[in-house]
């Protein structure tokens, strides 16, 4: 065990540049590469290379980009990423439903380097990548036995995308069977929100449940929500605040006798792998992401793939292709006349199912269990500490014990001394640790925080955040101001709250900076 | 440019009962009976709290306000310079100075109203300006069940700064309500709607909206609107019978109704058929026609019927049907209920038995949360 930091904040100041923006710090002329001329066999062959392409598609003027020379470049982006927190850096138990578990750097290697990999064309035929296909093939049996549904499809690009997915296999499947007026999708309020705006972009109504007071969705409601409309229920379990649901075959069952199809919201999967299937719950469909609960990085670390799990009956509806083996080699099929066709270009994120893939063969089914068991294990540590903060509470369900994440409310605190959840998130980044998640929008639980520790960081970390979060809480009982007006010690002092979601002060692209005027108002201050 | 100006006006006696257990401060024999119970006046400590904040900002912003302990006294004591209207005779001061004060800063066009007291004091802002100017409630008062105050004295103070300080300010109608003080004394909770303020959209500081978080509800009422003129064109031959409300006003406007904020209008063929109608003329206008109700969710207590909208009477509901009535509100509404079930008192057991269950209520673009109906 590493030896024991007397105090267990740490002196943290982050690095703050007050760098331009990579466009203006661009100089007419300056170049960052050379490109080298074609040589004389490339032309003879090829011509100049641009009057190939048609004129329709030939760009009139060159693109407004930047021009910087390469030191600058470097430096510049250098010193942006030490004005970040990254799950490199810092503990990264704040950002609960997102699984923030560490992710193995060996997988990044073979992801970045392997030729097989970074080397084949997107239009390659599938006898010249039967590495790739292989691995998909296998990765699907791995994620079938996890889950116990029957079929795999790794085409869409995150988790949100796999519920879109979803929504249309449901759509296909009712409108095989002359019940296109299924119109309807039901959701809860703590499940995550992809679930109501995935479906609701798909064109369905969406119908949310509201908690009965244990905090579990309300049966009743679900039983008086289904109809012969109902298309189908997509849920959580546990969902945002951590609860389980022991009787979630009970809603299942529900949804089922009224006609519609279940899709369980696996995302997040690090509270049941290997103890609970949603195949044993009755589930008709479901999806993993694989940057979170395999590991491959989450968010803005990297990009994102939701395996869609569907039962037999369903196969015929899933996206193509498909991946065959016939004992020996591999091939891409695309012949099911009923799939709802292609939802991404390719095969999709292929390096974040390889990281995936990795992951499960470094683990094994042992492995994934106690990954399980210690992530659960960690969250009940946290949450027995963080409940004896002052100022904390825990709505919802007393005495019953949360899985692997917990929605916890800052409710006490703010009525006692002023200080909210918002004021708190801001001073954590004066101890090194990311801004906490508070809750997706509206807030139910007032005033709240979820943490989630995945199985990934040491009792050590654990206590070095929950001596964050009480050492803030003290704070605010001490001296409420000093607390709102944090952060001091971060590379921005001041988030301007107001203006943050006001679309007349945003600017998200450089050209949309331009054009609302900002950069003359810096000027003339 | 012109300095931002911030008018202030205190109500000196409100709260005044709150602390020696009145449950209010309306009405002269409620004072008398506080003062008499040794009550301290504390809105103008409340309101310091809330210029704290405004106090560095100096002669950046020019402050009006009213004599006296309307505010006069206190810009004093803080070193705040003022301009101070005129009014203000001798004796306890009353609603009426409230609405003067409030009617002088609306001329001066001041761009933020600061007010301290509670929902009485909200009331009779309201009267006095309703949506002309930008308004905000430091909360100083024994009732608050308005959405028109942010959630501290503090908070208050700051919502002010930024909104002085801001290029671009956002505003939104909020809801003025207050309780029927002496039912309330008799263990009655009665809320009511009085009207509507314009208050400045900062969700995580003001009351009603501790749902808030980011994002504005501005989006939430849209997508209502739009779910609820798509659900009326879908049968262009029916009657609307639009009860009270902002959410149910915004639904008027998309169609381009004046409609009332506090009473049941009746629409029809898209125009309106009859502006503030009673029960009698409902029951005339869904005789024989079909007709389906439109109502929102009135402030913290969740009631459908029997809360000022009683021109919805047994007899109308029935006509109507249980089964066309639609129920509009922001998830924020719903969830400030803090988990109880919407209420029906209707006066008719029976027909409060048909309505209890569960109802679909309309949250935002083609999308309901499912919510218990209790009786
Ligand atoms: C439970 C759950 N479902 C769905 C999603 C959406 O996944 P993605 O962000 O990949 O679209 C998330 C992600 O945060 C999640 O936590």
């Amino acid at each position: 065990m590493a030896r024991r930091r007397p105090d267990p904040l740490r002196r943290f100041h982050q690095a703050r540049w007050d760098e331009e923006m990579i466009y203006e710090l661009s100089v007419p002329g300056q170049r960052g590469v050379l490109v080298p001329r074609a040589e004389k066999a490339v032309v003879e062959a090829v011509g100049d290379g641009v009057s190939a392409i048609p004129d329709d598609l030939r760009r009139v003027r060159p693109p407004a980009l930047p021009e910087v020379s390469q030191p600058r470049i470097v430096r510049h982006y250098a010193r942006l990423s030490q004005e970040t927190l990254g799950a490199d850096i810092t503990p990264d138990i704040s950002m609960a439903t997102c699984t923030m578990k560490y992710s193995p750097k060996v997988q990044e290697h073979i992801a970045a380097r392997h030729p097989g990999l970074t080397e084949v064309h997107p239009l390659q035929p599938g006898e010249t990548i039967q590495g790739i296909l292989a691995i998909l093939y296998r990765l699907e049996r791995f994620l079938c036995e996890i889950s116990g549904l029957d079929h795999f499809s790794f085409q869409p690009g995150g988790g949100a995308h796999a519920i879109f997915t979803n929504a249309a296999i449901m759509r296909a499947y009712h409108a095989a069977r002359g019940e296109a007026g299924r119109d309807e999708i039901i959701t809860t309020i703590f499940s995550h929100p992809a679930n109501a705006a995935a479906p609701a972009t798909a064109g369905y109504k969406v119908i949310t449940l509201l908690p009965d007071e244990h905090g579990v969705p309300d049966l009743k409601a679900l039983k008086a929500a289904v109809s012969e409309r109902t298309a189908g229920l997509f849920i959580t379990n546990p969902e945002d605040t951590g609860i389980y649901n022991p009787h979630i075959d009970a809603y299942v069952q529900v949804v089922h006798a009224a006609g519609g199809l279940c899709a369980y919201d696996q995302a997040n999967a690090n509270a049941v792998l290997g103890i609970a299937r949603a195949r044993e719950c009755g589930f008709d469909l479901c999806h993993f992401n694989l940057h979170k609960t395999f590991s491959a990085p989450h968010g803005s670390m990297g990009p994102a793939l939701g395996a869609l799990g569907a039962t037999a009956a369903l196969e015929p509806f899933l996206p193509v292709p498909r991946i065959t083996c016939d004992g020996q080699r591999y091939a891409l099929d695309h012949d099911h006349p009923l799939s709802i066709g292609r939802v991404r270009s390719f095969l999709g994120n292929v390096p974040v199912a390889l990281k995936a893939y990795a992951w499960i063969l470094q683990h094994g089914f042992e492995g994934l269990r106690e990954a399980a068991i210690c992530s659960v294990l960690n969250s009940n540590y946290l949450e027995a500490e963080v409940c004896h903060i002052p100022g904390v509470t825990l709505p919802y369900a007393r005495g019953q014990r949360r899985l692997e994440q917990v929605r916890f409310s800052w409710e006490k605190l703010r009525e006692d001394t002023g200080v909210g959840t918002e004021d708190v998130k801001r001073r954590i980044a004066d101890f090194g640790l990311q801004h906490y998640w508070t809750s997706h929008h509206p807030w139910v639980v007032p005033e709240p925080f979820t943490l989630e520790p995945c199985e990934s960081y040491s009792k050590e970390d654990l206590d070095e955040y929950i001596g964050v979060l009480r050492q803030i809480a003290n704070e605010a009982y001490a001296d409420p101001e000093f607390v709102k007006n944090a952060p001091y010690n971060s590379s921005i002092h001041r988030v301007p709250e107001q203006f943050v979601d006001d679309p007349d002060r945003i600017a998200i692209t450089w050209r949309q900076y331009l054009k609302k005027g900002w950069a003359q108002r810096q000027t003339q201050g | 440019m012109d300095r931002p100006k911030l008018g202030l006006v205190i109500n000196p006696i409100a709260g005044i009962g709150g602390r020696v257990g009145l449950k209010g401060s309306d009405g002269p024999e409620i004072l008398r009976l506080a003062m008499v119970r040794g009550a301290a006046p504390q809105a103008a400590a409340r309101a310091a709290e809330a210029l704290r904040a405004i106090v560095p900002l100096g002669d950046r912003i020019e402050v009006l306000t009213w004599p006296g302990p309307m505010g006069a006294d206190l810009c004093r004591q803080l070193g705040m310079a003022c301009r101070v209207g005129r009014g203000l005779g001798q004796g306890p001061t009353s609603g009426a100075d409230t609405e003067a004060a409030a009617r002088w800063i609306r001329d001066e066009a001041a761009d933020l109203l600061l007010f301290a007291g509670g929902d009485g004091t909200a009331r009779n802002v309201c009267a006095a300006v309703g949506e002309q100017i930008a308004v905000l409630g430091v909360p100083a008062g024994v009732k608050i069940h308005s959405a028109v105050f942010a959630v501290t004295p503090a908070s208050a103070g700051i919502v002010a700064r930024r909104f002085l300080e801001q290029t671009s300010r956002r505003c939104r109608p909020a809801e003025v309500m207050d309780i029927d003080e002496d039912a309330f004394r008799q263990g009655r909770v009665c809320a009511r709607l009085f009207g509507s303020l314009c208050v400045p959209e900062d969700p995580s500081r003001l009351q009603g909206a501790k749902v808030g978080g980011g994002g504005g509800t501005g989006q939430g009422i849209e997508g209502i609107v739009a779910t609820i003129v798509e659900q009326m064109q879908a049968d262009p031959d029916g009657v609307y019978l639009i009860g009270p409300g902002t959410t149910t006003r915004a639904v008027k406007e998309r169609l381009g109704i004046e409609g009332t904020l506090l009473g049941v209008d009746v629409v029809y063929g898209g125009r309106m058929a009859a502006k503030d109608a009673d029960e009698r003329t409902l029951l005339e206008w869904v005789a024989d026609r079909r007709a389906y109700i439109i109502i929102t969710i009135i402030g913290g207590q969740g009631h459908l019927f029997g809360r000022g909208n009683q021109q919805i009477s047994p007899a109308v509901l029935r006509r109507v049907g249980t089964a066309h009535i639609l129920v509009a509100a922001t998830t924020e509404k719903l969830i400030g209920l803090g988990g109880r079930p919407l209420w029906v008192d209707t006066g008719d057991a029976e027909l409060d038995r048909q309505l209890e269950g569960h109802i679909r209520v309309v949250t935002g673009y083609r999308s309901y949360t499912l919510c218990r109906v209790g009786r």
